[in-house]
């Protein structure tokens, strides 16, 4: 008799979370279209970290792959999530603004390309302070542009999550990717209770976190489009379905109306529970040009 | 000296355009208004202390949820008013505490929120109108990126207390474990780190530095003076392209910012042949 | 911040790959792996962790003992311990010895 072992799917399937993020950035392009761009071996490096006694990462901590995915140009841009948080310094964020303002170019010139951004970061690096400011306003200010031709697409998978300026490229991208470990929100827990006292926010309640910030809280609301299990091929199939799908009917950062009206509808003498803004603003109720 | 920020910031709003009230259906923390600027006529945003405010977290200046989709909506209406006619002018005026630091604001998404200001500001600018800020105190982080950093360009106070940063360094000396003092000396040895408007000067990003008697209490040759370098400015930005790359292309950026360059050097060569 | 240099002459077989392995976080570092200009082996090292040359010296003899391969390492390192150090050059050596 014969015993056949029955693997499950999600024990057998390779975790993107685990993933650094050149591994990632490599999972998402179709084989052997990939090049990476202003790679490790050419060391441009943060030249802030060693005067402050903090080891640079020859790619600063970005890595860009252009190439293609499901048969379209695209171009994307991974943010490591284990250098220092992700963050975003001098050199990352010119890396990730000059390659969207390439692909804007192409696509200017008639070769639309996508660009797709894997966000794992806390958002400015405190080491570089002004400059890593500065540079998600210029990162804002690309994706702009590129966005009057091509889609962005932004996953966000943890263990990091995607929080601070960088949370405004979320909220302005075409499609955001989550999976249910991670999180996208401006304010970590730990900042909001330095900032307004630990009755605001308990940054040790990790349920009261997910319950906000996480991936199933931010789809189920309608602020992010597909939640994904924590599966690189089946997180591919998501992105490779929005770079096909193009330019969305309207952008949510666009939506002005309808997101002031919500606001203005809500309660806030007291604290909001998030599951009543799914129900009220979630896909189930679509109206009005929502999304 | 201003004890609150935002006040310095309604002050100027008031001496530049006359008006300190918000429009009928704005909440209470956001002042915009039209008035001749040189040969143009120009929208001007501030954001100020409501006291009042509905959210708890925004009652001392800070850009929170109803501020962001404020400053929105009436930016898109001078895009969308605009549409064939003169390109209005936008200046924002900004004193800033920071984004709103609260849990109904993330339970809201003020990511998004901020998200929808600068997608505004950005797509004014995109679409030919000039976009010019003035930081009369302080702007920080969120706050910064969500009213005023999409800007065409920046003007500041040549102050002390001027600050433009990415976090207070109160907060930052408690994240970081380090005095105040420490992170003061930090910033006289790393450049971007520093509070000090003259070393942001530096990095290549601001347009002008304004020498001005009296900020809190401005007469009105001083407003004048202020009102002349905005007309300047405006000039400047139409004079130039619609994205942001005059800041780092800035004499001073191909100082401090040089690693920055090379990597965007780099990536335009080699994208060509990949 | 430290910046450690070390040659291995004896070390003179022609490579052809390059290799990158690792992430710079805490704990960790990571190897730039290449064939040499030189014709022979050479290795710098920059580390945020002062005062362990001689650790260092250590490992790279002992990598070097068993590999000959012409390669010009580089590493940026936040704290990585000897073992991890050896693993990461094992890792390294595989991929341009594939």
């Amino acid at each position: 008799m014969s015993t056949a072992t029955v693997e499950p799917e999600f024990v057998g399937r390779t975790s993107f979370i685990e993933l650094d993020a050149r591994s990632r950035a490599e999972m998402l392009m179709d084989a052997g279209t990939g090049r990476e761009l202003v790679g490790p071996f050419e060391r441009i490096e943060s030249p802030w970290l060693p005067e402050q006694g903090i080891a640079p990462q020859s790619d600063d901590g970005c890595v860009v792959i252009k190439g293609q995915i499901g048969g379209k140009p695209a171009v994307v841009v991974a943010l490591e999530g284990g250098f220092q948080a992700g963050s975003m310094g001098d050199v990352s964020g010119a890396k990730m603004t000059a390659a969207l303002d390439l692909a804007a170019r192409d696509s200017q010139n008639g070769k639309k390309t996508a660009a797709v951004l894997l966000l794992e970061t806390g958002g400015v690096r405190l080491q570089e302070a002004n400059l890593g400011l500065a540079v998600i306003a210029e990162v804002i200010g690309s994706l702009l542009v590129l966005r009057q031709h091509a889609p962005i697409i932004t996953v966000i998978a943890g263990t990091v999550g995607c929080f601070g300026g960088m949370s405004l490229v979320a909220g302005l991208s075409s499609y955001v990717v989550m999976t249910p470990e991670a999180r996208l929100g401006l304010n970590g827990a730990e900042v909001i209770e330095q900032e307004s006292g630990i009755e605001e926010f308990d940054s040790a309640d990790r349920a009261l976190i997910w319950a906000i910030n996480g991936g199933e809280q931010r789809v189920g609301m309608g602020l992010a489009d597909e939640l994904v299990e924590d599966n690189a091929a089946k997180i591919a199939v998501a992105v490779r379905k929005y770079v096909e799908a193009g330019l969305p009917r309207a952008h949510r950062s666009q939506q002005v109306e309808l997101y002031r009206e919500r606001i203005a509808a809500l309660d806030v003498s007291q604290q909001i529970d998030p599951l009543t803004l799914r129900s009220s603003w979630g896909t189930a109720k679509k109206s009005g040009g929502a999304r | 000296m201003s004890f609150q920020v935002g006040l310095r910031g309604k002050a100027w709003f008031r001496a530049l355009t006359g008006a300190d009230s918000p429009r009928a259906g704005d909440p209470g923390s956001v002042l915009a208004s039209d008035v001749a600027l040189g040969k143009d006529t120009a929208r001007f945003l501030c954001v100020v202390p409501n006291p009042q405010a509905r959210f708890p977290c925004v009652r001392k200046g800070e850009v929170g949820l109803e501020e962001a989709y404020t400053l929105a909506k009436r930016i898109r209406e001078v895009v969308e008013q605009d549409e064939n006619q003169k390109k209005r002018p936008i200046i924002a005026i900004v004193d800033v505490k920071s984004q709103a630091y609260g849990r109904r604001e993330e339970t809201a998404g003020i990511f998004l929120a901020a998200a929808a200001s600068a997608d505004a500001y950005a797509t004014a600018r995109i679409k030919g109108h000039s976009i010019i800020t003035l930081v009369v105190w302080q702007t920080i982080s969120g706050g910064f990126l969500t009213h005023g950093y999409q800007a065409n360009r920046i003007l500041a106070f040549d102050d002390a207390s001027v600050v433009i940063h990415a976090m207070h360094k109160e907060a930052a000396a408690r994240i970081t474990l380090r005095t105040v003092a420490d992170l003061e000396r930090l910033g006289h040895e790393i450049l971007p780190m520093s509070y000090d408007i003259r070393d942001y000067a530096k990095l290549g990003l601001l347009h002008k530095l304004l020498h001005v008697e009296n900020p809190d209490n401005p007469a009105p040759a001083t407003v004048g003076q202020v009102r002349d370098a905005l007309i300047l400015a405006v000039d400047d930005a139409r004079a130039g392209t619609t994205d942001l790359s005059n800041r780092f292309n800035s004499e001073a950026a191909r100082q401090t910012r040089l690693a920055g360059l090379t990597a965007r050097a780099r990536m335009e060569a080699e994208w060509a042949t990949a | 911040m430290e910046h450690l240099k070390f040659e291995y002459p004896s070390a003179k077989r022609r490579v052809t790959k390059k290799a990158h392995v690792g992430v710079v976080g805490s704990g960790d570092m990571e190897v730039l792996m290449q064939p040499s200009e030189t014709g022979a082996a050479h290795v710098s090292v920059q580390t945020s962790v002062n005062g362990f040359t001689q650790s260092w010296k250590a490992v790279m003899d002992r990598f070097f003992a068993g590999y000959d391969g012409a390669v010009s390492i580089h590493i940026n390192d936040a704290g990585a311990t000897p073992g991890t150090v050896m693993l990461r050059l094992e890792q390294a050596a595989e991929v341009i010895e594939q």
